[in-house]
């Protein structure tokens, strides 16, 4: 049975631009090879923190949804947990309504993009 | 009539309190799922020092309470909300 999850990690400011892509190709790696699907991905950027972490004031958003096993998730969690590069994660399984949500926040931001082009 | 009136007299004003009803905006607008990843929405569930307004206060009701004091709690997690603070708004 796949479930849908949705997971989002911060990556360390001090990481330059194509070391960012690969700590992200990384992820995305572990969840393809363990027979998940990868539904969406959002790249938030740089952003400030609401409180500093590990002494550090910022650091690069990610999001990925996925669908996949729930074995995967100890997996991909471990792996976040040995990487430096990453400060804070968080997975979280969304329900119906979540799914429901995020499609149709898509949506949204398609249309919107169809009517500035 | 008018005489009767003018009998009672208060020195302040009487302040005729109406109440208005609180109600759940989650089951008014019929929001069934409460995003983490919006912090200026979760901000109208916090008070300044950045702690998760009671019940009582903002009508919430319990059910929806629940979700939003959890969606609160991943977004602090997240650093998108900060845990104590002063000044939010």
């Amino acid at each position: 049975m796949l479930n849908q999850y949705e997971t989002v990690f911060i990556a360390t400011p001090v990481l330059s631009d194509t070391q960012m892509k690969e700590a992200v190709k990384k992820f995305k790696k572990i969840i393809t090879d363990n027979t998940g699907e990868i539904v969406h991905e959002e790249n938030w950027g740089l952003r400030k923190l609401a409180y500093p972490i590990q002494k550090k004031s910022t650091g690069f958003y990610y999001l990925i949804e996925f669908k996949a096993e729930g074995s995967l998730i100890n997996k991909l969690e471990t792996e976040y947990r040995r990487d430096e590069r990453i400060i804070r994660f968080l997975t979280f399984k969304m329900d119906k309504y979540a799914i429901e949500y995020s499609e149709r926040k898509r949506k949204k931001e398609q249309n919107q993009k169809t009517v500035e082009e | 009539m008018a005489q009767n009136e003018s009998e009672i007299r208060y020195l302040t004003p009487v302040s005729v309190e109406v109440k208005k009803k609180k109600y759940c905006r989650f089951k008014k607008n019929r929001i069934k799922y409460i995003d983490y990843k919006d912090p200026e929405f979760l901000k109208k569930f916090l008070n300044e020092q950045g702690k998760i307004l009671p019940r009582r206060i903002t009508g919430t009701s319990l059910k929806y309470q629940r979700k939003v004091a959890q969606a609160i709690k991943r977004a602090r997690h997240i650093a998108l909300l900060p845990y104590v603070t002063d000044m939010l708004k």
